[in-house]
């Protein structure tokens, strides 16, 4: 384990022209996932909060565990940074709440709808023209949001270890057995209603 | 002649295993997280474009002098390619597995409010414009609070998670309403 840490930590992070390369492959890797996994598609975005279709927690919550639990372990060996954002809890309860209901409106969301687009959906290329107009009006309302909606519930950076007192091993414990659980209920639940 | 759904080719099958996907998206995370030191994201990169885009309509000062648009200056950096790079990769998974068309008004959607491709764009763009919106809110949509956030056990991110799909669920409620199996009776 410690000659695999030494290792890791011999090669360096990547800078200079090779970064753009690595940005734009990063990003390749991820729209062509988002668009084989079927959430680049409408359909199944809408149909997972119609509960017709759970391709998107699927996804999400392997992501979440797989991806957790690697950043979990770089962190504690000391090869990578945790980058988490404030938890302006008002912001965000709102911010969630508007982002629920454009995703149903539009079908997809910005990852996902930037994948559609270059799939061939102008549905979702006149969505992301809406995001931008989105974007606009959000910098224009900032200094009123950032006055009186950002500072309510302002937590600071705050991870769930912090809040609870329970360590994140246990948190990722509890998530990796929840998912599975909710997977083969969810599984169970699709072969019935397709018989 | 094989269909896409059920090639036998990996690159050319339309749909891949959703357990799969989610894990290729968790290493995806690991490598950002190792090279890039960086949090997967979009729609931050994705407000420098839209101030950048927004300086023919309303003159460069007006964006210039925007304190929000101070803090996310439209640059080709990191995230900025990282968009790119989806386009790339969402363009090359439908081009390989050969399920690239034109769509317009998606089926679900004109199966509840009919084939008016007007009506459809326009709730498209307003849906984006909700999205981002909501995104810039929270400081972060599906990918930078939704799975970045939570899998380093944000309390932000989760938040986010919970409320985005608490409302998407009502608001099926209300477009689709209880929606009968098909079917059923």
């Amino acid at each position: 384990m410690n000659a695999l840490i030494s290792f890791a930590a011999a090669v360096p992070p990547i800078a200079g022209p090779s970064a753009v390369v690595a940005a734009v492959l990063l990003g390749t890797v991820f729209g062509f996932l988002l668009h084989r996994g079927g959430v680049a598609c409408h359909a199944v975005i809408v149909n997972q909060f119609r509960f017709r279709d759970f391709t998107v927690l699927k996804i999400m919550l392997t992501a979440i565990v797989v991806g957790g639990i690697g950043v979990l372990v770089l962190n504690s060996a000391g090869l990578a940074n945790y980058h988490i954002k404030a938890a302006n809890l008002l912001g965000i309860v709102l911010g969630g709440g508007v982002f629920g209901i454009g995703m149903v409106v539009l079908g997809y969301c910005p990852g996902t709808a930037i994948a559609a687009a270059a799939g061939g959906s102008v549905h979702a290329v006149v969505g992301l023209v809406g995001a931008l107009v989105g974007g606009v009006l959000y910098a224009f309302s900032f200094p009123w949001i950032s006055a009186k909606i950002l500072p309510v519930g302002a937590l600071g950076k705050v991870r769930l270890p912090d809040v609870t007192g329970v360590p994140a091993w246990i948190w990722f414990a509890g998530l990796a057995v929840g998912a599975v659980l909710l997977f083969r209920l969810i599984e169970r639940h699709e072969r019935s209603s397709s018989s | 002649m094989n269909s896409p759904e059920s090639n036998p080719c990996l690159l050319r099958r339309a749909r891949w295993n959703p357990y799969a996907v989610g894990t290729g998206l968790g290493l995806l995370c690991w490598t950002v997280f190792y090279f890039v030191d960086k949090p997967l994201g979009v729609t931050t990169a994705l407000t420098g474009l839209a101030g950048a885009c927004a300086k023919p309509f309303t003159g460069g000062d007006v964006i210039a002098a925007n304190a929000y648009f101070k803090q996310h200056v439209f640059k080709w950096d990191y995230g900025m390619l990282f968009l790119v790079g989806i386009a790339l990769g969402g363009l090359l998974s439908a081009l390989l597995a050969r399920t690239w068309r034109v769509e317009t008004v998606p089926e679900v959607w004109r199966e509840r409010f009919g084939s008016s491709t007007a009506r459809s764009l326009g709730a498209a763009f307003i849906g984006g414009v909700l999205i981002m919106f909501g995104a810039r809110l929270a400081d972060g949509c599906t990918s930078g609070n939704g799975i970045s956030g939570s899998l380093q056990l944000a309390v932000g991110g989760w938040t986010f998670f919970i409320t985005l799909f608490a409302s998407g669920i009502v608001t099926c409620l209300v477009l689709f309403g209880r929606g009968r199996k098909e079917g059923g009776s």
